[in-house]
């Protein structure tokens, strides 16, 4: 009981935050229902990464810092399913770039099968070598022609493959619906890559998985910022089709004028704050299943046996329980979420924006989030996203207030004056660490512990 | 001729950089490596304690700039850089002071070690935004190049420049003296045999009364001032931006990793590995099998193997079949 009041509570005191932030202006708060429900959608993403790395921290003690790369292949889904096909794109050169992949992947398999068939010594290493080099330059030879045809055209607006968006590219953008499928498509895309990091780096220590899925999630990134073919690189892609109606049309339809004035709204403001509603029912509904299915699974004897693996691998492995499956099971499982959540991520804003995939955004600070909350709680992780988010974006402004209150009697050109407002816009990091700092050293099982 | 022009190409491009590159990530994987074989956990605060050494560094050389103090040939940062060593030992001693040493009389598990470094970073990343903002800091200065690509021809007349750049050089000298220090200090001192003998065994460390405390501050000053050489010779030979250093992160990593966490020697060959790794694989070799091959089969495209955005894959790729096939690295390291 007293666990349950506990945990209402915390996320009641949420719920005042936001609240607070949507209806009044004092200290730091913004008064504006828009910002308000802005953050809270990004809490509810944030949320879902959160549970993602609570499964495989929380559950199964894996150390997955490489968060960043599984949000961008989310991210990269969104593109590949929902734009429109690049007028010409694939014609171009389509059939070239699939086949080059094929050829990468099929030396690599030949050349695994190669080591796992061959008589160990210096003739297996040779060829293997040899398998890869050749494979290597065949695959570039087949790759490389057919991406720069497919770059070559209309490179300002497109030069890229497109997605798979069909029907008439003129209207993509009215098939918003199609963006919904892109969050599982995020999850499989995520999940395929976990596979193959869990297939080499599972097994191995802690430290050398962290440094495994670090490497792993700056590849993605450098992958979404140079292949310009697939995300059109530093060039970003805009204007993702979008699952909820545009603002502009909601202030040309009379009946939603109408209905906002009877709200006494203006058109803007609640065709805004509309569209960020909507938005925050869908994620709030996908967090909500991912939730329950998480809780399902934390107490299934699938659960039990995870966190039995997780205490003590050796019993469990005594016990017959094959560890490193298990253990790639819920890697890929954790990393799906994240990947679902990158894909939600990058509907909302409506672009993909490779360059802005940061670790200490996208890793570090969704560990602060699980470590926080309790990691091995789901209702933890989720109230971790909630408060760590809020903080995230708040931070800044309680600077500036802090700042203005410590130097209220100088002038506004005084030097110090000036010092201490630039550095408020760094306080996040350093606040950020400080909570993760004094969390583990006081509460190292976080807000709302493991049962 | 054109063989030698293709070896000085070579040398350039590829060697010349790979060595500057690859002291400066050896003296950062030494870090990391003492680290783990003392303390016993990967710090992920290190590219960030080299970040706040060079901070405190640049802050002295621009005082002592301002106040005309130069170094004749050499930069003004090398005068500074004992501050910035200074400065990067009091915060790694304090650091270890209000927050490692209590998981560690704990006897935390190693992986909640690496998490609370995780904070350790976000803190020392958020002081050295305070202090220097995040925008690109250049503080280089003395003689830019030992031999120029202008006096390389006008000397030799070949085709082919050749530049070497001062803090290139200096880069290699600084790396060779200090890892001389550190290997006669952790071999024919007490204190340093006394470490090794605390990172082979601990309770037979323990048992034959070294004192602990002593060990772990002791490498905390080494670490602080090896992270603020690597991270000044860095930030000389390149320039210094917060984040950039956060990046190195994952190569001085993939570094101590390759070469044996916990093993010092295996840190540096480790470095070097990366660096040249990194460097051949992202370099154009065009202009080379230009001069090599008859003039009817030189290359159309740029004959580079990734492009240099991809240097982490390579980094991490090496890293990757090291662990695979030789899980405690080139040189044996420690496996926990």
């Amino acid at each position: 009981m007293t666990f349950n009041m506990r945990a209402t509570l915390l996320f009641a005191f949420v719920a005042v935050l936001f609240v607070l932030e949507g209806t009044t202006t004092v200290w730091i708060f913004s008064g504006s229902w828009n910002t308000s429900l802005g953050i809270l959608n990004m809490a509810l993403i944030s949320a879902i990464m959160a549970l993602g790395v609570n499964l495989q921290w929380g559950f199964a003690g894996l150390f997955n810092v490489g968060i960043m790369g599984f949000v961008a292949l989310g991210g990269l889904a969104t593109v590949l399913v929902s734009m429109p096909p690049s007028p010409g794109g694939f014609a171009a050169g389509g059939l070239g770039i699939i086949s080059g992949l094929l050829m990468g992947a099929a030396t690599l398999f030949v050349a695994i099968y190669a080591y796992g068939h061959m008589p160990k010594g210096r003739t297996r290493t040779l060829a293997m070598l040899a398998i890869l080099i050749v494979g290597f330059f065949v695959y570039r030879a087949i790759f490389d022609p057919a991406v720069a045809a497919v770059e070559a055209i209309t490179p300002a607006s497109t030069g890229n493959l497109g997605g798979l968006n069909f029907g008439d590219p003129a209207t993509y953008k009215e098939r918003g619906w199609v963006t919904l499928l892109s969050w599982p498509v995020g999850g499989i895309l995520a999940a395929g890559a976990a596979w193959i990091v869990g297939k080499a780096a599972l097994g191995l220590r802690s430290d050398y998985l962290a440094i495994a899925t670090m490497g792993v999630a700056e590849i993605c990134v450098a992958i979404l910022k140079n292949e310009d073919w697939l995300s059109r690189g530093v060039k970003n892609i805009i204007g993702i089709p979008r699952p909820v109606p545009y603002e502009v049309d909601l202030q040309n339809t009379p009946s939603f004028v109408e209905r906002a004035a009877s709200f006494g709204l203006d058109p803007t403001t609640a065709s805004t704050i509309y569209v960020k509603l909507l938005y925050g029912v869908l994620f709030a509904a996908v967090l909500l299943f991912i939730l329950w299915l998480a809780e399902r699974a934390l107490k299934s004897p699938w659960g039990r046996m995870m966190r039995a693996i997780r205490d003590n691998e050796v019993a469990a492995e005594a016990m017959g329980k094959d560890v490193t499956r298990r253990h790639l099971q819920i890697f890929i499982l954790g990393s799906a979420v994240c990947g679902i959540a990158g894909a939600m991520m990058t509907t909302i804003d409506s672009q993909l924006t490779p360059g802005t995939y940061q670790p200490l955004r996208f890793t570090f600070l969704i560990w602060v989030m699980v470590i926080l909350g309790g990691s091995g709680n789901n209702f933890g992780s989720v109230l971790g996203a909630f408060l760590v988010w809020w903080l995230w974006v708040q931070v800044e402004p309680m600077g500036l207030w802090l700042s203005d209150t410590l130097t209220a009697g100088l002038a506004d050109d005084n030097w110090f004056r000036i010092r201490m407002q630039d550095a408020a816009a760094h306080m996040r990091l350093f606040t950020m660490g400080l909570l993760l700092l004094v969390v583990l050293r006081f509460s190292p099982r976080g807000l709302i512990p493991e049962k | 001729m054109d063989i030698i022009n293709a070896l000085v190409a070579i040398a350039n491009y590829v060697l010349i950089p790979g060595m500057a590159y690859g002291s400066q990530l050896a003296l950062g994987a030494l870090g990391v490596t003492l680290v783990y074989g003392i303390l016993r956990f990967s710090n992920f605060a290190h590219g960030d304690m080299m970040a706040f050494g060079t901070t405190i560094t640049i802050l002295f050389t621009w005082w002592f700039q301002s106040m005309g103090l130069h170094f004749g040939v050499l930069p003004t940062a090398l005068l500074a850089l004992p501050f910035g060593i200074g400065g990067a030992i009091l915060l790694a001693l304090g650091t270890d002071r209000t927050v490692y040493r209590f998981y560690r009389r704990k006897k935390a598990d190693p992986v909640i070690l690496v998490i609370v470094s995780m904070g350790v970073m976000f803190i020392m990343n958020g002081i050295v935004r305070f202090i220097i903002g995040v925008n690109d800091q250049n503080f280089a200065d003395g003689s830019r190049f030992i031999i120029s690509a202008r006096e390389w021809k006008e000397w030799t007349g070949l085709a082919e420049p050749l530049a070497l750049k001062s803090t290139q050089a200096l880069t290699v000298v600084v790396a060779i003296l200090v890892v001389a220090a550190l290997f006669w200090f952790l071999n024919r001192t007490r204190t340093g045999k006394s470490m090794r003998a605390f990172s082979d065994n601990e309770d037979l460390a323990l048992l034959s009364g070294i004192n602990p405390e002593r060990v772990v501050a002791v490498t905390w000053i080494i670490v602080a001032a090896l992270a603020t050489v690597a991270g000044v010779l860095y930030g000389l030979d390149k320039s210094f931006k917060a984040f950039t250093y956060f990046q190195l992160l994952l190569p001085i990593f993939a570094s101590a990793i390759v070469g044996g966490l916990g093993n010092p020697l295996g840190a540096i060959a480790g470095g070097f590995v990366i660096a040249f790794s990194e460097v051949t694989v992202t370099y154009a070799w065009k202009k080379v099998v230009t001069y090599l091959l008859p003039e009817s089969m030189a290359p159309d495209g740029l004959v580079q193997l990734l492009s240099t955005d991809y240097k982490f894959a390579v980094s991490f790729g090496i890293l990757i079949i090291v662990l695979l096939f030789k899980p405690t690295g080139l040189f044996k390291g420690q496996s926990v």
